[in-house]
């Protein structure tokens, strides 16, 4: 049954999407009473449109991404199709130097990469052509992201939480430095806690709590083949893409520039562009060899990012019950580790398995109010200029 | 924004702005499709001065007809389709007007599909133009357009039963494609499924052909269609089997060779009575006509299920225009209808109504009177509880359990318990809420895109044609809710698939090759947390260094 205004809950969590769903799940695993509102389905937006890639070395969450990723499939309930490691390819060197940052920063954490040669790339990755070089990451991996986040909304359920879909926020209703409480057309339903991880939305909402989150989004791209043969390591990436071959064979792959947009200029569904044309061209050259399968869909998404491209997961000081939670454009893989540490925010004000030090919401404090402008991130103007 | 006296700030390098592809040619009015609406829209727009190209995807490649795109060929079509130069004269000589079209000055392409519509919107400005992804045998390109008519047709709705995936089973709309346009439909005797007005009007015109129709089989209590029609099939031998479905296909290596056809009730149940066997070697599923909405759906055309319009369909004002101003439709893919079916004009004039408006849009003032807007004159029919009597039919009440979508291999039971697909590996034992089925989903009744993305269902090379509407169906049915209310699932270009080859070898500017590296353009995204400094500010923001994503 779903949940009817004057339901409350111990937390409630704005936003079904990965971080919102994970964060929902570690807490109904703690047996708490917690209830995810989603303004549409879930996943719809951001979580349902990117590679699939697990491997952020740059995160303080790495290590717990690393070590939840083989396991997940077990603790959920429900498959993923998590496959680990991942080999990038470099076209030329420049690129074969980018690539090495995350030779140097998994070695700095305790994980392995094989740098490979031409003929080891082709031997690898029967698709692709001549390369400059690559690398083996002997981490990180790829999992299929509509059945991941389905699995979290299941395994939230099967621990006694809860999720409402097609349910917009329209306010907050707050006693002194609480929130108390959540408006919604189906009703309003008290909590104690708040977590609003709500992708894009995140910004807006909190603004209705009085909580200055810079946060801008922006329109982004993949495309997919049709199935083709299997090749050995499914996370085979670069040439300035990412994405995966997924276990069914397709090849879905994105990348290249991105659209700055008004959200509520746009509308919910983000169209896909002739920019499809561009990262076919960078995926034949990466695969000369799958010059014959045939594209048969594109897609887009919005994505909200923060100034610095980096996470903010922090409690709010105006606030006593409040968490936020944006990954800034890379969430999907963070996700378990993510979701536990919101958890550890609710639940005991600090998280008990990484610093979080540099996610905090206060490193913006001195930003200047023309943000956006200054740093370029406005709308393409309808001059097309 | 800019505060007024500000200096204006260069853009994000990151972003499209300035990345607009080079568009190499122009058109001021471009028609898609060169069926009786397409034709006639270009025609009237042709000798007023402005700019008029008028694409056809005919002659398909036969790579794309063994993929069932556009239609639902069934791997019915002749040795000749393979002779490109035959397929074309063929094409030419099908439609005369074709002739008339380039002795007007209008740009005619044939053997050109549109891939994507492009319209410029708030997500598209940074092309700068309209622009249409277009390809031919050879190549990608873009065209840049000032307004456009499309006028792509119909497809005709699949029907799973047992056998349904052999040679021979195929689409009425196919078939007369490949009768009438290639003179390659390699058909003897078949058996129509469906016996509503655009089936039994593309029966009549295979039997006219030379195809015997050996049955008109049709699960409601009566065939809906023109009794004349009617009347002329039974006059050649055709048997009529109301309340009655196929069950079985069966057949040899080279396809259909019978069917076993089962009497239902009017709720689609066997009712017991013995089966028949109808020998044949086609099957042309005729359940339903369905608009060819993907270019319009996926451009961002709003789309609504409009009963009187035979299902999903444009939303359109008196002059075929959409909701996006400078996008008309004309013809069968601005909805169906009877009378629009039996009779070619209903489509000559809208696509006449289209090219006035085009026209008037471009500056070009219109000669004559304004034809009346065409509107559909009534259903003669249910679309949508007719497609849910056939699928409740056909697929529910099967004693077996049909391959849905053919492409992904996913089956009704796959469908309606939304089993993990294939490669995952069976028998899994599934979790908790898996088993459940679709209320797991707990949306009702659940989005075609949400089953699609657990399920795989209409995810494969044919691009859902020949399955959605059926999935659409199931879902409606087990939620027990209107077929109205089933979202669209939707439609992403290339709405033809590309060979990546082909689609990578679209033009793109200078300044397009930048910045792949980046995700979104910031080195400070990916500095390591160990050398993250404690506050941020634009002023003081790094700019420099490595800024591959990760």
């Amino acid at each position: 049954m779903s949940p009817q205004g004057g339901e409350g809950a111990a937390v409630i969590v704005i936003g079904g999407g990965v971080t919102g769903l994970s964060a929902g799940w570690w807490l109904a695993r703690d047996g708490i009473d917690v209830l995810v509102i989603e303004a549409g389905a879930i996943g719809w937006a951001a979580s349902g449109r990117n590679g699939g890639g697990c491997s952020h070395h740059h995160s303080p969450l790495f290590l717990e991404e690393q070590r939840l990723w083989p396991m997940l499939d077990e603790l959920l309930g429900y498959p993923t199709e998590f496959r680990p490691n991942r080999i990038r390819i470099a076209l030329d060197e420049r690129q074969f130097r980018l690539y090495r940052r995350a030779l140097e920063n998994g070695a700095r954490q305790g994980f392995r990469t094989d740098v490979l040669d031409p003929p080891q790339i082709r031997e690898l990755v029967p698709f692709a052509g001549e390369a400059y070089g690559g690398y083996f990451y002997h981490f990180g991996g790829h999992a299929n992201p509509h059945r991941t986040v389905q699995a979290y909304a299941w395994a939230l359920q099967d621990h006694g939480g809860r999720l409402l879909q097609h349910t917009p926020v329209l306010g907050f209703d707050t006693r002194g430095n609480r929130v108390a409480g959540v408006r919604t057309p189906r009703g309003a339903f008290a909590c104690d806690q708040l977590v609003i991880a709500a992708g894009p939305a995140t910004g807006a909402l909190a603004a209705q709590l009085g909580v200055a989150l810079p946060l801008m989004s922006a329109r982004a791209e993949m495309i997919v083949t049709e199935p083709l043969a299997l090749m050995a390591t499914g996370a085979v990436d670069g040439n300035g893409l990412y994405g995966r071959q997924t276990l069914r064979g397709n090849l879905a792959y994105g990348g290249g520039p991105h659209e700055w947009v008004e959200l509520q200029d746009v509308g919910a569904r983000a169209h896909s562009t002739v920019l499809q044309a561009s990262i076919a061209r960078r995926l034949y050259a990466l695969f000369p060899k799958a010059a014959h399968a045939r594209v048969i869909r594109s897609w887009a998404g919005f994505i909200e990012n923060t100034p610095d491209g980096r996470p903010v997961l922090d409690r709010p000081a105006s606030l006593e019950n409040l968490t936020i939670a944006t990954l800034s454009s890379v969430g999907f893989g963070l996700s378990p580790a993510a979701g536990r540490a919101v958890r550890d925010l609710v639940v005991s004000g600090r998280c008990g398995f990484a610093d979080l030090s540099t996610l905090r919401l206060g490193r913006f404090a001195g930003l200047e109010p023309g943000w956006r402008a200054l740093q370029g991130w406005l709308p393409a103007a309808a001059g097309g200029e | 924004m800019v505060p007024p006296g500000s200096r204006p700030h260069a853009p994000d390098p990151a972003s499209v702005t300035g990345k607009a592809p080079p568009i190499g040619e122009a058109t001021d009015l471009l028609v898609i499709g060169a069926g009786p609406a397409g034709v006639s829209a270009a025609l009237a727009a042709a000798g007023r001065g402005v700019p008029v190209t008028l694409v056809d995807e005919n002659p398909i490649p036969l790579s794309a007809m063994g993929e069932e795109v556009p239609l639902h060929f069934g791997g019915r079509m002749g040795a000749v389709v393979a002779n490109r130069n035959a397929m074309l004269e063929a094409v030419l000589e099908a439609s005369p007007r074709l002739a008339e079209a380039v002795d007007a000055g209008i740009d005619v392409r044939l053997g050109t599909a549109a891939w994507g519509l492009f319209p410029r919107r708030l997500t598209t400005n940074w092309i700068g133009v309209h622009v249409a992804g277009l390809a031919d045998a050879d190549r990608a390109y873009l065209i840049g357009f000032k307004q456009v008519i499309v006028a792509c047709g119909r497809r005709d709705m699949g029907l799973a039963f047992e056998g349904w995936e052999r040679p021979g089973v195929m689409g009425a709309s196919a078939a007369y494609r490949l009768a009438k346009s290639y003179g390659a439909l390699e058909a003897r005797t078949a058996v129509l499924l469906g016996a509503g007005t655009e089936a039994l009007q593309i029966a009549d015109a295979l039997s006219e052909q030379g195809v015997r129709i050996a049955a008109i089989i049709e699960q409601a209590e009566i065939a809906g269609g023109p009794q004349k029609l009617l009347a002329r099939l039974v006059g050649k031998g055709a048997r009529v089997l109301t309340r009655h479905i196929i069950e079985q296909a069966s057949g040899d290596s080279r396809g259909v060779t019978a069917v076993r056809v089962a009497p239902v009730d009017g709720l689609g149940r066997r009712t017991g009575q013995p089966l028949q066997s109808i020998e044949c070697d086609t099957v042309l599923l005729g359940v339903g006509a369905v608009a060819a909405i993907e270019l319009l759906e996926a451009g961002g055309c709003a789309v609504r299920f409009q009963p009187e319009r035979g299902g999903h369909a444009p939303l359109l004002d008196g002059s075929q225009r959409t909701s996006l101003p400078y996008v008309y439709a004309a013809g069968d893919c601005a909805g169906i209808w009877p009378s629009k079916t039996l009779c070619e004009a209903v489509a000559r004039r809208e696509g006449a109504i289209a090219a006035r408006a085009a026209l008037e849009a471009l500056g070009v003032r219109a000669e004559g009177a304004p034809e009346a807007p065409s509107t559909p004159d009534g259903p003669a029919a249910d679309a949508a509880l007719e497609r849910l009597a056939w699928v409740r039919a056909a697929i529910l009440q099967a004693p077996g359990d049909p391959q849905v979508c053919q492409c992904e291999e996913v089956t009704c039971a796959d469908i309606l318990s939304l089993r993990p697909p294939r490669y995952l590996g069976r028998p899994r034992a599934p979790g908790a809420r898996e088993s459940g089925g679709l209320a797991a989903l707990e949306d009702v009744p659940p989005h075609p895109d949400a089953v699609k993305r657990l399920t795989r269902a209409g995810m494969g090379p044919c691009q859902g044609r020949r399955c959605r509407e059926q999935i659409a169906a199931l879902l409606a049915l087990a939620a027990g809710r209107p077929l109205a209310d089933v979202p669209l699932a939707t439609y992403r270009p290339p709405v033809r698939p590309l060979r990546l080859d082909q689609l990578a070898g679209l033009a793109e500017s200078a300044a397009m090759a930048q910045h792949w590296d980046s995700w979104f353009g910031m080195p400070t995204q990916w500095v390591p947390f160990w050398r993250v400094p404690p506050s941020y500010t634009v002023a003081a923001r790094c700019t420099e260094g490595p800024e591959a994503a990760e």
